[in-house]
């Protein structure tokens, strides 16, 4: 059908798929009438505050409440014995172990939750935390995950020191979790062998957090009259807390409410149940009145959900003109105190198997061992797919190490292993199935718009003067849209997601959804999908998430599976309404449904100019003149199981100056171009680009929770932890190609996360880049000034009379 | 505790309100008077959520003892647009898609309103000094940005309008 001028008009009008359209969320948060957990203010709520462990580890000998209890507006102190009877004293994690609501006669990592103090006001609350008294026994802290396994290593998990297993399979120490292996380990050991050219590179994933501007909290309210309970909080899987706050509670799950509202940043902090919830639930129960809980920057820092802490070492086997044969990868994941990683199920280290990256490598094998250690638990996927950022991470970081020991180009070892366009859908060695993707096309397109043979060159010369100038490249794959419910559920929930669409007889829609949004922009983004599937005006869409009375049951959005999951099941249930609308409309022009074109906005019969109905008519018609036997109405539900992940992947070049002599690095260009299959809205996009490199700037130059020997929590404000400001932040500058999903219902694969998993080994790559030519193969990152100043010193090269 | 009697204009309109001497003009905005907008990130001065503009100064209201507010003028995010048409700011903000979770985005505009009177025609290293108290987790800055300089040039042809 040719494009007319009436056609593209009316098209344009719907601002559909394709379309940069303005956000609808902005409004509210401009004029400062976002709706935030914090702001909720409910009559009689009070707040509570928490009790924390000083120590990393140390027996619990006794907690005296009587002084707290004694201050006015105090109306409860809970600890463990309190909630013994009911309990709620340990819960159990995603990841199959249990953890500690509150410290039951132990504390396993510094600021563990102890007690838990409810008072009229926050501040008699803080008051109060300090009038309670515990005594403690202290304990060696294990700090170093190396240490954890070690024969005298003293037991952190007494609860379940002589369990065989601790729900991800068998343990071989008090301290080890599990152990994961995947891959032809024969095979890859064989190619290791035969290979003409090996290397191998021990390398960090540091802990960090994601540090969403606002904390966690929640305002738990139980109406002990009618036995219902809602919970507003701060989550990025409302349906999956409802169910296990009805699991750990009793109340019915029809009974409990759970509202995300306005949600300030996720990042992955906000998937997880943390204690602060279910005591505050707990209080709420208890004392039969709305009860606040918001944790502080420090708290947040400190205990709910880290990241990463990979200890990894990888290995690559090539010939001598870089062919990769095999790769190899052990690691260490230091879980902290309690495994409550957030993955699915079925997946103790995630998709950390996607380690092959874009590169067609015949063997691999890689292995987990995961290990309990003095420190918060967590190991959730910070703006990243399930463990995928370590996984990018190791395979970019040692192509690079297997480059420079073969003196070749990183560009050109990467044109020479790529998975090639024409192998798609391509199986890789650790059995995924990518589904598209156009590697070379990418690094081609960016190493042209950048002049990368002008780089080098500039760089050659400028080492020739002693100066430091690196070039970094990452050409990543990731793997989002968790996911098909035969490979990865929650808790036996399958990992669809939803989306119920309803058509009022005037032809507006209100559509709700099973994901959330933490600034995605969903409401914009699914009202474009339903306007160009409906017909409809995206801005006569009303789009509507986060409250579990309202919207369908869907696991939520993280892993960048809102589009992927949440967008499929749009797509498909506007296609069953506009099924529907194809048999109204045929009835109402008295002709066969097959005699009928969609044009745009509209039903026309082929070869009858002016024999048409829009879709507002046929919504109309909906409520009051359809087929014999058709019932009336217009709405669908879809339940998306998706078919396959999806697999964006991007090309990104990075170049930094490096101060010789105080170690600070500059980045001078980022170049970052992405495929994220069919583009919704280009605007929101780029936004989420920007977002995500900045993360990855974050991580790569600076973030990193320390510890000190005795498990202390050094750094744990934002005076330490590093947020870029404006200042240092680089400028970034953003290209993309478009290699749809073929089994994605439009051909879109999710973009907010990659970014952030792309960015960081580019950023690493440029800096141990800047020291390949003296023989530098590796240095971790945070790539502060002052890590980066230890190398520059370490080689001698802030002497002064060093060129 | 023993409270303060203190009064202060808040967005153009005098209020009064009892303050233990210890509370936090953010908490005051927020758990008293209902002005929500100011939002609470750090505690620390350091991210800028809570900025608030006292006496034509950027202020971090997180850190800010209500009593030290007595007296003053103050103005808010809810204060920008007092007859219902958008301020500058806040429209280049949504022009320029400067804003994501929308977390930071009151204390970023009204650090901005304040900056543009600090410096109305301000370079793109001007606006990233000027702005660098407020942190932003979703944006990387760079539509936050285009968001003030889409503010500034509005500005500067309102002026050249009314002269």
């Amino acid at each position: 059908m040719a494009a007319t001028a009436d056609t593209l008009e009316r098209e344009n009008k719907l601002e559909g798929i394709g379309c940069k359209r303005k956000r609808k969320e902005d409004g509210r948060f401009i004029q400062g009438k976002g709706s935030y957990v914090d702001d909720v203010k409910l009559p009689g709520m009070l707040f509570a505050d928490f009790v924390r462990s000083p120590h990393a580890h140390a027996r619990i000998k006794s907690i005296r409440k009587e002084r707290a209890l004694a201050l006015p507006g105090v109306h409860a102190v809970l600890t463990a014995d309190d909630l013994k009877p009911l309990n709620l004293h340990w819960m159990p994690t995603l990841a199959g172990d249990t953890q500690a609501v509150l410290a039951d006669e132990k504390v396993a990592f510094q600021m563990q939750e102890v007690a838990m103090v409810v008072a009229d006001d926050r501040y008699i609350a803080a008051d109060a935390t300090e009038l309670v008294e515990v005594e403690y026994e202290e304990l060696p802290a294990i700090v170093d995950p190396h240490k954890a396994m070690d024969a005298d290593a003293p037991v952190i998990r007494e609860d379940i020191a002589g369990k065989a297993e601790a729900g991800q399979g068998k343990r071989e120490h008090p301290n080890h979790i599990f152990s994961w292996e995947v891959g032809d380990k024969d095979g890859t050991d064989r190619a290791f062998e035969a290979a003409e050219v090996t290397v191998a590179q021990e390398m960090v994933n540091q802990r960090v957090h994601p540090c969403p501007l606002e904390t966690c909290g929640c305002v738990a309210s139980f109406d002990k009259a009618r036995g219902e309970l809602t919970v507003y909080i701060t989550s990025q899987a409302p349906h999956v807390v409802r169910t296990v706050v009805s699991m750990l509670s009793g109340v019915p799950e029809s009974k409990v409410r759970i509202i995300s509202p306005d949600i300030g940043g996720g990042f992955g902090n906000k998937v997880g149940v943390y204690p602060g919830y279910v005591v505050a639930i707990v209080a709420s129960i208890v004392l039969g009145r709305p009860v606040k809980w918001i944790e502080d920057r420090t708290e947040n820092l400190s205990t709910t959900a880290f990241a990463r802490d990979y200890h990894m070492v990888g290995e690559l086997a090539a010939d001598k003109d870089g062919r990769i044969k095999a790769m190899r990868v052990n690691v260490l994941a230091d879980h902290g105190a309690f495994n409550a990683h957030a993955q699915p199920t079925k997946w103790p280290a995630g998709f950390f198997s996607v380690c092959t990256g874009s590169y067609d490598i015949p063997y691999a094998h890689a292995r987990v061992n995961g290990v309990y250690t003095n420190k918060a638990p967590g190991g959730v996927a910070y703006r990243c797919s399930f463990r995928v950022t370590e996984a990018v991470y190791v395979i970019e970081r040692m192509i690079d190490v297997l480059a420079q020991k073969l003196g070749m180009d990183p560009a050109e070892i990467r044109l020479r292993n790529f998975v090639k366009k024409e192998q798609f859908p391509y199986q890789s060695a650790l059995d995924w199935e990518y589904d598209s993707g156009d590697y070379e096309t990418a690094l081609r397109k960016v190493m042209e718009a950048v002049d990368y043979p002008a780089l080098r060159k500039e760089q050659a010369e400028k080492r020739s003067r002693g100066e430091l100038m690196g070039i970094g490249l990452c050409t990543f794959t990731e793997i989002v849209g968790a996911g098909p419910s035969k490979a990865c559920d929650i808790l036996g929930v399958g990992m669809f997601d939803s989306a119920e669409i309803r058509v009022h007889p005037t032809g507006s829609v209100i559509a709700r959804m099973g994901t959330i949004t933490q600034g995605q922009g969903h409401q914009t983004t699914y009202a474009q999908i339903i306007a160009s599937e409906l017909g409809i005006p995206s801005e006569e869409i009303q789009i509507e998430e986060g409250d579990t009375s309202t919207a369908p049951y869907g696991l939520g959005t993280y892993g960048s599976r809102s589009t992927p999951v949440g967008g499929a099941a749009t797509a498909v249930a506007a296609r069953k309404i506009r099924d529907k609308a194809r048999k109204i409309a045929a009835h109402l022009l008295e002709v066969s449904e097959n005699d009928l074109d969609w044009e745009v906005d509209r039903f026309k019969v082929k070869g009858v100019p002016g024999q048409e109905k829009t879709m507002k008519e046929v919504a109309w018609a909906a409520y009051n003149n359809v087929p014999e036997g058709m019932e009336m109405g217009l709405e669908a539900v879809d339940y998306y199981d998706p078919p396959n992940f999806t697999y964006p992947f991007g090309a990104y070049l990075c170049v930094v100056d490096i101060d010789k002599h105080t170690g600070e690095t500059k980045v001078r260009r980022f170049y970052a171009l992405d495929d994220c299959g069919t583009r919704i809205n280009p605007m929101i996009i780029e936004g989420q680009i920007h977002g995500g490199l900045n993360e990855a700037f974050a991580v790569a130059m600076g973030q990193q929770l320390v510890f000190d020997e005795a498990g202390n929590i050094l750094g744990n404000t934002l005076m330490d932890y590093f947020l870029p400001t404006f200042v240092e932040t680089p400028h970034w500058e953003l290209d993309h190609t478009v290699t749809p999903s073929p089994h994605h219902p439009i051909g879109a694969k999710g973009v907010a996360e990659s970014p952030h998993v792309g960015g960081i080994p580019c950023f690493s790559n440029a800096v141990n880049d800047a020291f390949a030519h003296l023989g530098v193969t590796h240095v971790d990152m945070p790539h502060s000034a002052y890590n980066v100043w230890k190398t520059v010193h370490r080689l001698g090269l802030d002497k002064p009379s060093a060129a | 505790m023993k409270k303060t009697h203190i009064t202060f204009t808040l967005n153009g309109q005098p209020v009064e309100v009892l303050v233990e001497p210890r509370e936090l003009l953010v908490h005051v905005l927020r758990e008293q008077l209902g002005q929500t907008g100011s939002h609470i990130g750090c505690e620390t001065s350091h991210c800028g959520a809570c900025t608030v503009d006292l006496d034509g100064r950027s202020l971090k209201a997180c850190t800010l003892l209500a009593v030290q507010a007595d007296g003053s003028d103050l103005l808010t995010v809810e204060g920008l647009a007092p007859g219902g048409e958008l301020h500058a700011v806040q429209e280049g903000f949504v022009q320029e898609h400067g804003l994501q979770c929308g977390y930071c985005t009151p204390g970023m505009l009204i650090r901005a309103y304040r900056l543009l009177q600090e410096n109305p025609n301000p370079t793109e290293a001007e606006i990233r000094e000027g702005m660098s108290g407020n942190l932003c987790r979703c944006t990387g800055y760079q539509n936050i940005i285009k968001a003030v300089q889409y503010a500034a040039k509005k500005l500067a042809e309102g002026e050249v309008e009314a002269a």
